[in-house]
């Protein structure tokens, strides 16, 4: 669970600090994706950089959510009848949201593919502009689609600061200032990734960004 | 007397001679050994998974022998010793005070009013320093000092600072040693464990302990388990009065069938009354919740000097208070054994000075000590006990003193054993505080876990061995007549509790049962008094066996089948104590008796004619009364004194 | 106090069980809750039905005997309680309290109230333990311990193995319990020799019982009567890891 997280979760500091790019200027932004592509070469064919990359990716995001699988039956078979009567759990809203948040997530993850990577879902929908079309995205007039971004983004902060803390305790973290180092730690990277990630549809709607 | 007739003396044939300090060595040297690959061709039962039972099964195991264990709860590790808060006593004298291994047996000996033995109190001593190191191997986590050593704290009845202690928790943190040493074992395949069952009978055959039958508490399903030895350590009968600070299980049952079968009962009538216990709250008590000796290091004992004062504590001013311990015993003051400051808190409740709403408390003030040494520090060693108080009654001594009353804590009395740890009955060895060897007429603070362990893991592994060398013995099967008999005296007590589908609860009987064990044979006993007990015991009995209910079968978990076979056998005892108190006409430790005290109402023993153990051997009509005289060649009886 | 219980009545292990209502009256607010169900299974008994079957034995809040869901709260709703120190000045006239057994596969339930817990005899049996057979110790002092470490030890060895991790748990996971025992004795020089191997074996111990995984939901700390704390499942899981890493295997 830690070391796929881990992978995903570097994964997604790449991609934020390429999404800011959105902020020195369309040319900076496409020619960043062009980048990518490019990566590599010329020892490796154009493209295959993202495709192993993408391969790499879907590896840790299919162990885990294995691993997630795992502890979810697990935990299920551990208490076969239930509570009549169960008090909500008292821990924390992210500890308690980890299963339904990483479901949110996944679904967004492929929404989030159809629209800016194939382009199916996108207005625009052309790969050689990316800029244009994360910008037609987040027209104010489709608000439901940054709607749908936000919850997912602040499900992945939830997520992610559980999941960070988590990955302290899974990785040794045991002295009570460790704990609140960690808690600390997890909340605000969850914070910072979250903010982040928000900031290019915000700035698309208020118009910031053209 | 009308009660009881007299038999022989009986002796301790295992005791050595010689210089006290040599004499366990020399017994060890005596007795016979089984050597390691033997070992495994022989089979002990141990009943009881407490301090001792538990140390001794993981011992016994270690060596090599093939152990059997059983417990009534559904875990060993939740034997009544765990809840022992205040600490365990060692000679080490790491602190430099004076103390030795002869002072340790010298302040026991004392301590227990010179109604115990020299030998055993001696070896007692001796073995105390390794139990210490024992633990400490084990992972004890032990309160320690700055400096990474072990820290001691003072306890009554000695004026040395020799208790071992892990917080308030001490009994708890020595038992998980001894818990993990035998799941150790179990682990190994060396201990078998049952636990949730309930021995029920022993089995004697050609006059030797073989076995014992049980009650799986699960399955209600009755069995009947062979060895070639039997070891109780099943612990004390403090429930006989009801209310007391053992936990809800703990019963008499165990050994009270061993003393059926022929093992003698000794000194049934030194039971230990707590002096620091939470007052009784109202009628539904089901039981009381003690509060550590160690409390008195540093709390104040009172009361207001005048009857009926029911001001705020806090407003009672230094010079209306009187701190009657430090006032009547100046060099001990809050720090005097328990019978002592037991009595004390009596006496001025009887003179109407108690306070609380049922005038049966005494103030434990630690209003000094907080402005003596800071809140964290009485934080720092108290403050589990603190929570606990606060708790239970709703009131924070922190800022109001405590109110404590004293309480049946633990029984001196129990199976005799020789030097040996053996019963009467060859084979059956006792045990802890199923015994009645070492704590006389009154325990010391700190020592009954002391005396649990040396049993458990340093005198019954060696003595043991002595028996078995003479093993094993023949092979015995469930057909054999006297396990049949036993087991059909088991069932048959099963049926008839079931059969008698009356009107009254089990506990009803037992909470009067206590009543009256409480009024007659309690802090203060008279003849009288203990007479009109004995007839209302019996009337109780008889009553019991003709109007109590219990719903259910035997055929599955069944808690008020488990209870009122318990109550049975309290009730067989409760009357033995009576008779045991009756007869001992004069006042030691534990025991005192109205019409023996000195003229400023101290315990008075009578060293001419009651220096001996009292042993009792059952009989169907009437117990008879076997006297083991007690010699002093070391610490010379003298009025207990701590003025 | 006049109080509606709904309680959870199973006749066995077969039986598939069921809440069962009861009024109880003239309830004392300085009543313990298990003086409340005496209160109750006297009433029952006397009227011919079988008392409601419960554990427990010390009643001071040590032995870890009694356990129960009250109100969906693992010994009821006062912090650092176990339910026998739990009292009734913690309710009002007038409540309907639910009260239900631990539920866990590791822990199945024997009758209405009572539940099996030698699964966690198993996990100490699996390495909980220093061996050190009577006889061998060395002088006490022969190795010191830092008071900090004695004190963070004691700190884990409080636990009282009620199993109400276990219950409020919401994978079924024991892993607090576990860890409590693994941080005593990794933090004493006496359970360095056996440390590794320890941990192992009784990770492995937890989860053959059919225990849930962690997945650092807090809420068996929250619910712990000792307050055993949550960041010794940290320490489990680096002398696991480190575990894993140095030794292939148990000894």
């Amino acid at each position: 669970m830690a070391v796929t997280g881990l992978v995903l979760v570097l994964f997604l500091v790449a991609h934020m600090l390429g999404n800011l790019k959105i902020f020195t200027g369309a040319e900076d932004f496409d020619h960043y994706a062009h980048w990518l592509r490019d990566l590599g070469t010329p020892l490796l064919p154009y493209g295959w950089y993202l495709w192993l990359q993408r391969g790499v990716l879907l590896v840790a995001l299919a162990g885990h959510i294995w691993a997630a699988t795992m502890l979810a039956l697990r935990a299920r078979s551990a208490r076969p009848v239930r509570y009549a009567h169960r008090k909500k759990v008292q821990g924390s809203y992210a500890a308690r949201t980890m299963r339904w948040g990483g479901v949110i997530i996944a679904l967004f993850v492929i929404y989030h593919i159809l629209d800016l990577t194939t382009g199916h879902l996108n207005p625009i929908g052309d790969p050689s502009r990316p800029q244009a079309n994360v910008v037609a995205d987040f027209a104010p007039e489709r608000w439901y689609v940054t709607l749908f971004y936000t919850l997912a983004v602040v499900a992945l902060g939830f997520h992610l600061r559980h999941g960070a803390y988590s990955a302290l305790r899974s990785l040794g973290q045991q002295t009570p200032q460790g704990e609140r180092r960690a808690r600390s730690l997890a909340l605000l990277f969850a914070v910072a990734l979250s903010v982040g990630y928000l900031v290019v549809p915000f700035a698309v709607l208020l118009g910031l960004v053209r | 007397m009308d009660l009881y007739t007299e038999g022989n003396p009986v002796t301790d044939t295992r005791a050595p001679d010689g210089p006290i300090e040599g004499r366990w060595d020399s017994r060890r040297f005596a007795a016979k050994l089984v050597n390691p690959a033997n070992r495994r061709k022989l089979t002990v039962i141990v009943v009881g998974t407490g301090l001792a039972g538990g140390s001794a099964a993981a011992t016994l195991a270690e060596q090599g022998y093939r152990v059997r264990s059983y417990c009534y709860q559904d875990s060993p590790r939740r034997a009544h010793s765990i809840a022992a808060q205040g600490g365990i006593n060692a000679a080490k004298n790491y602190r430099n005070d004076g103390d030795s291994v002869h002072r340790l047996f010298y302040d026991t000996v004392k301590g227990g009013d010179f109604r115990s033995r020299e030998s055993n109190v001696h070896r007692l001593a001796e073995v105390s320093v390794n139990i210490i190191d024992q633990c400490v191997a084990q992972g004890v986590p032990f309160a320690r000092e700055y400096g990474g050593l072990l820290d001691t704290r003072s306890f009554g009845g000695a004026q040395v600072q020799r208790t071992f202690y892990a917080r308030g928790q001490t009994g708890q943190q020595l038992l998980l040693g001894a818990y993990q040493a035998l799941e150790r074992q179990v682990g190994l395949g060396n201990v078998e464990m049952n636990t949730r069952h309930e021995m029920l009978e022993l089995i004697v055959v050609d006059g030797r302990a073989r076995g014992i039958v049980v009650r799986d508490l699960v399955t209600g399903e009755i069995t009947t388990e062979f060895a070639d030895a039997v070891v109780l350590a099943s612990g004390g009968y403090g429930n006989v009065f009801y209310l007391s600070t053992n936990a809800k299980g703990c019963n008499v049952t165990a050994t009270w069938r061993a003393h059926r079968q022929g093992a003698y009962f000794a000194n049934p009538c030194y039971t230990q009354i707590h002096p620091t216990c939470i007052p009784v709250s109202g009628d539904h008590q089901s039981k009381l919740t003690l509060m550590s000796e160690s409390l008195r290091n540093d709390g104040r004992v009172w009361v207001p000097k005048t009857e009926g004062d029911d001001r705020d504590p806090r407003e009672i001013p230094e010079d209306e208070r009187d701190y009657y311990l430090e006032r009547i015993y100046p060099s001990f003051g809050n720090l005097v054994p328990r019978d002592i400051a037991s009595r004390a808190a009596k006496n001025v409740c009887d003179e109407g000075r108690g306070v609380g709403p049922t005038r049966l408390g005494v103030y434990l003030d630690f209003a000094d000590a907080i402005q003596r040494l800071g809140r964290k520090s009485i934080e720092a060693k108290y403050g589990n006990l603190f929570e606990m108080y606060e708790r239970i009654t709703g009131e924070d001594p922190y800022e109001v003193p405590m109110r404590i009353y004293p309480a049946v804590h633990y029984t001196m009395g129990g199976l005799w054993v020789d030097y040996d740890l053996q019963a009467t009955i060859p084979g059956l060895f006792v045990i802890g505080e199923a015994n009645f060897s070492d704590h006389g007429a009154n325990r010391l603070g700190a020592s009954a876990l002391m005396q649990g362990l040396a049993d458990g893991y340093f005198v019954l592994p060696n003595t043991i061995a002595n028996y078995l060398a003479a093993g094993p013995f023949d092979k015995l099967e469930s057909s054999h007549p006297a396990a049949v008999d036993a087991r059909r005296t088991v069932e048959d007590r099963i049926n008839r509790l079931l059969s008698v589908n009356g009107d009254r609860t089990v506990d009803s009987f037992h909470r009067e049962l206590g009543q009256i064990m409480w009024e007659y044979c309690g802090m203060e006993r008279s003849a009288a008094g203990l007479r009109k007990a004995v007839d209302e015991i019996r009337a109780l009995r008889e009553e019991f066996w003709q109007r109590v209910r219990i719903v259910g079968d035997a055929d599955g978990l069944n808690q008020s089948l488990e209870k009122a076979g318990r109550v049975a056998d309290f009730f067989e005892l409760a009357e033995l104590m009576c008779i045991d108190a009756l007869h001992r006409e004069e006042s030691c430790g534990g025991h005192f008796r109205a019409e023996h005290q000195s003229p400023d109402g101290e315990a008075q023993r009578d060293d001419e004619r009651f220096a001996y153990v009292a042993a009792w051997e059952y009989g169907t009509e009437q117990p008879v009364l076997h006297k083991e005289d007690l010699k002093f060649e070391y610490v010379h009886p003298t009025q207990r004194s701590y003025k | 106090m006049n109080l509606t219980l709904r309680i959870w009545r199973q006749t066995g292990p077969e039986d598939k069980g069921r809440m069962v209502t009861y009024q109880v009256e003239d309830v004392s607010p300085d009543m313990s809750f298990l003086e409340m169900l005496d209160v109750l299974n006297e009433r029952l008994t006397l009227a011919g039905e079988e008392p409601v079957a419960f554990d427990h034995d010390c009643r001071e809040g040590i032995c870890g005997m009694c356990g129960m869901m009250i109100n969906g709260n693992a010994h009821g709703p006062q912090r650092g309680t176990t339910a026998c120190q739990l009292h009734m000045r913690q309710f009002a006239d007038g409540d309907t309290i639910d009260i239900e057994p631990w539920r866990a596969r590791a822990f199945p339930v024997v009758k209405d109230l009572v539940v099996n817990r030698n699964a966690f005899d198993q996990i100490i049996a699996g390495g909980g333990f220093v061996t050190a057979p009577t006889g061998s110790a060395p002088e006490a002092h022969a190795a010191p311990v830092a008071k900090a470490d004695a004190d963070a030890a004691f700190e884990s060895a409080a636990c009282i193995g009620c199993g109400a991790c276990v219950a409020a748990c919401p994978n079924g996971s024991g892993m607090l319990f576990t860890a409590a025992k693994v941080t005593q004795l990794s933090l004493l020089p006496q359970g360095q020799p056996e440390r590794y191997t320890r941990v192992i074996g009784m990770v492995d111990s937890h989860d053959d019982a059919g225990f849930g995984g962690c997945t650092n939901a807090g809420e068996c700390t929250v619910v712990c009567p000792k307050g055993i704390p949550l960041h010794t499942i940290g320490r489990l899981n680096r002398d696991y890891l480190a575990a894993t890493a140095k030794h292939t295997g148990r000894s």
